[in-house]
C-alpha cells in the first residue's frame, strides 16, 4: 500500500510541460505580419457580426437623388450606389454574406475532405488509390469552371453556391489530408500502436489526428480567400448572392457601369475583398510556418 | 529444448517492386525463415543492411502479414490458434528510431500508458503502472512523465520505450537496432538495462544488430542472415569462435579488434550484396565467396547440423562430412 500511496503522490507531481500549442502560439505571436493579418481578419469577423450596431444607415433604403453619390458625399462618407444606397453600411453588411461564403464552404469541405484524406491515408492500398483517382477527376476540373458548372447546373441562391464551392473544395484538402496522413502512418510511432493491439479507429482518433489535423487545417484557411473570391465571382455572374443582398462580389458585379463615372466608388468592393482575401492568407501562412518548426 | 516460447516456421515475405503479369518483379526479403526461442533466451540476429532482419522481426510481432509461413507462440499458431490481440501483449517490439517510435503529441507518461488501456485496463490504473515503469527505466516520472518527446535526449526516449513494451507485461521483447543509433556510453547503459530487466522479469529477447561486439555481449545463441534466408544459426560462443559458413568469418573478420596483431589488412567481404530482386541462384552468398566451388553456384546448400544446436547452410560442412 505503501507504494500505491507514493505513486497516488507522484500523480499530483507531475509538471506537465509546455504543450504544442502553446508552443505554436509563442512562435506565431513573434511574427509581426501575421498578428497584424489576424487582427484585420478579427476586426472583419467583428464587422460582420456587429453590423446592425456599426452601419450608419439601412443597406437597403435608396435614394434617387443620391445615385452615385461620390466618396466623401455629406451622409454618405464613401459615397451611395447605383441606386442610392449608403456604400459604407453596404460593405458593412456585405462582409457578413462574403465571409459567410468564404468560411463556410472551406469548414464544411475540411470536414469532409479531412474524413476522405485520412481515411484513405491510413487505410492505404486499393482503398486509398481508387479514392484518390476518384477525386483527381473532380480535381482535373479548373476550380471556377466547376463552381460555375454546379452552381449553373443547381440555379442561382446561397445555398446552391454554398453546395457547390463545397465540392470544389473537398478534393483538394481530401488530397492534402491523404498525404499528411500517408507520411504519418509510416512512422514508427503508428507501428508501435498497431502492435498494441489498438483498433484502427482508435488509433487515428488518439495517434493520427493530433498529427494531421494542424497542417490539414492549415490548408483549409489558405482557400477561405479562394472561396471569398470564387463566391464573389458567382455572385458578379448572378449565380451566387442575389440583389438586393448586400455582397461585395454581387456589389462588383451591379456597379460596374459606373466604373467610367464613379471608378472609386466601383472599386470599393474589390478592395474589401482584396483586403480579406490578402488577411486570411497571411494569417495560415503565419500559422504555417508557427506549426512547420522541427522540434 | 522445451516448448520454444516464439517459433518462426518458413516465414516468406515478398514484397512487390512494381511490374504486372510475367513482369512483376518482388523483393524477397525473407525467404523460408525457421527458428525457435527458448523461454529467457536471447537470439542476436545479424547480417548487413537489407538482408531482411527488420523484416523478421515485423513478421514475429506481426505487424508484417507474412506470404506464408507462420509464427508459434507457445506451439500456437498466432491467428487461427491464439487470438492475435493476446499475442500482442505477449510479444512486443522497440524500434531503432527513438524519435519516430514517439508520438509527439504524446506526453511520456500517456505513451507508455496507452497499451494498457488498449488491454482494458482504467486509465488511472495505467497512469500509475506508466509512473513506475518510467521510473524502472531510470526516469523519475514527476519530471519526465508531463513531457514530450523532443524535450528527451535519444538515450531517455530509448528508455521510454523499453518502458512501453514492458507496460503489456510481455513475455518476448524484439529489439529490432534499439541500441545502435545511440552513443556509445548511452548504448552501453541502455544494454545493462536490458540485461537487468531480463533477469528480473525472465524475458526473452530477439536482438537484432550490425553490431557484432554487442550481439555477442548480449545473446545466448546468434543468427546469421543473409539475402533474406538463415546463413547460420547457433549458440554464440561456437558461432563466434568456430563460425561454420563462410559469410559468418567474413563477418567476423570485419569485426573491430582493439588488438592491433589481429588487424584485418583487406576487406574480407567485396562489394555489396546481390540485388534480392533476382538472387543468385543455388547458394546466395557464392557471388561473393572466397571458398566458393562446384555445387555452390547451382545447387541450394542444404542445413547441416554442425555442432549442439548450431546449424550452418554451406556445401563445405557436406564436405567436411564426408571427408570425416
Amino acid at each position: 500500500m505503501a507504494v500505491t500511496a507514493e505513486t497516488v503522490a507522484h500523480l499530483a507531481k507531475i509538471e506537465k510541460s509546455q504543450g504544442y500549442w502553446r508552443s505554436v502560439w509563442t512562435r506565431f505571436l513573434r511574427d509581426k505580419v501575421a498578428v497584424c493579418a489576424g487582427l484585420v481578419a478579427a476586426g472583419l469577423v467583428l464587422m460582420a457580426i456587429f453590423a446592425p450596431w456599426i452601419a450608419p444607415a439601412d443597406p437597403l433604403e435608396g435614394s434617387m437623388i443620391k445615385r452615385l453619390s461620390p466618396i466623401g458625399t455629406e451622409g454618405y462618407p464613401l459615397g451611395a450606389d447605383e441606386l442610392g444606397r449608403d456604400m459604407l453600411s453596404r460593405l458593412i453588411y456585405g462582409a457578413r454574406l462574403s465571409l459567410f461564403m468564404g468560411v463556410v464552404p472551406v469548414l464544411i469541405a475540411f470536414a469532409i475532405g479531412a474524413a476522405i484524406g485520412i481515411a484513405a491515408g491510413y487505410l492505404g492500398g486499393w482503398v486509398n488509390t481508387i479514392t484518390m483517382r476518384v477525386l483527381d477527376v473532380l480535381y482535373a476540373f479548373p476550380s471556377v469552371l466547376l463552381a460555375i458548372a454546379i452552381s449553373g447546373a443547381l440555379g442561382a441562391g446561397i445555398l446552391n453556391g454554398l453546395l457547390s464551392l463545397t465540392v470544389v473544395f473537398i478534393p483538394p484538402i481530401a488530397r492534402v489530408a491523404e498525404s499528411v496522413t500517408t507520411s504519418v502512418r509510416k512512422l514508427e510511432y503508428i507501428e508501435a500502436a498497431q502492435a498494441s493491439g489498438a483498433s484502427s479507429l482508435r488509433i487515428v482518433r488518439d495517434h493520427v489526428l493530433g498529427n494531421v489535423l494542424g497542417p490539414i487545417f492549415v490548408y483549409a484557411t489558405s482557400l477561405i480567400s479562394v472561396s471569398m473570391i470564387l463566391a464573389a465571382g458567382l455572385s458578379f455572374l448572378g449565380l451566387g448572392v442575389s440583389p438586393p443582398n448586400a455582397e461585395w462580389g454581387l456589389m462588383l458585379n451591379t456597379l460596374r457601369n459606373a466604373i467610367y463615372v464613379q471608378p472609386w466608388l466601383a472599386a470599393l468592393p474589390g478592395v474589401m475583398i482584396f483586403l480579406t482575401s490578402i488577411s486570411f492568407n497571411m494569417l495560415s501562412d503565419g500559422l504555417r510556418s508557427a506549426m512547420d518548426v522541427k522540434q | 529444448m522445451s516448448t520454444p516460447i516464439l517459433s518462426a516456421h518458413n516465414l516468406v515475405k515478398h514484397f512487390n517492386a512494381g511490374g504486372f503479369g510475367a513482369a512483376r518483379k518482388v523483393v524477397r526479403a525473407v525467404d523460408d525463415v525457421s527458428f525457435e526461442l527458448a523461454p529467457g533466451e536471447t537470439l542476436g540476429v545479424v547480417g548487413e543492411s537489407g538482408c531482411g532482419k527488420s523484416t523478421t522481426a515485423r513478421l514475429l510481432v506481426q505487424l508484417l502479414r507474412p506470404d506464408s509461413g507462420s509464427v508459434r507462440y507457445e506451439g500456437k499458431v498466432v491467428g487461427p490458434e491464439l487470438p492475435l490481440k493476446a499475442f500482442r501483449s505477449k510479444v512486443q517490439m522497440v524500434f531503432q528510431d527513438s524519435f519516430a517510435s514517439l508520438n509527439p503529441r504524446m506526453t511520456m507518461i500517456d505513451a507508455v500508458a496507452f497499451g494498457p488501456t488498449v488491454h482494458g485496463m482504467s486509465q488511472s490504473d495505467a497512469t500509475r503502472k506508466a509512473q513506475d515503469l518510467l521510473d524502472r527505466v531510470g526516469l523519475d516520472p514527476s519530471r519526465f512523465g508531463g513531457r514530450y518527446a523532443h524535450e528527451l535526449s535519444g538515450g531517455q526516449r530509448q528508455r521510454v520505450n523499453i518502458a512501453r513494451a514492458l507496460a503489456f507485461d510481455p513475455q518476448v521483447i524484439v529489439l529490432d537496432e534499439a541500441v545502435s543509433a545511440l552513443d556509445k556510453s548511452v548504448e552501453a547503459q541502455v544494454l545493462n538495462l536490458l540485461m537487468d530487466l531480463r533477469r528480473e522479469r525472465g524475458l526473452t529477447y530477439v536482438f537484432i544488430s550490425h553490431d557484432l561486439n554487442v550481439v555477442r555481449h548480449i545473446s545466448d545463441r546468434v543468427m546469421v542472415m543473409y539475402l533474406g534466408e538463415v546463413a547460420e544459426i547457433g549458440p554464440a560462443e561456437s558461432l563466434y569462435s568456430a563460425p561454420r559458413h563462410p559469410y559468418t568469418e567474413a563477418l567476423l573478420a570485419a569485426m573491430p579488434s582493439l588488438d592491433p596483431d589481429r588487424r584485418t589488412m583487406e576487406a574480407p567481404l567485396a562489394g555489396d550484396p546481390p540485388n534480392p530482386i533476382d538472387p543468385p541462384p543455388g547458394c546466395r552468398f557464392h557471388t561473393r565467396c572466397s571458398r566458393a566451388f562446384g555445387p555452390c553456384s547451382s545447387q541450394v546448400p542444404p542445413s547441416h547440423t554442425v555442432g549442439k544446436s548450431h546449424v550452418a547452410a554451406c556445401h563445405l560442412n557436406s564436405v567436411k562430412e564426408q571427408v570425416a
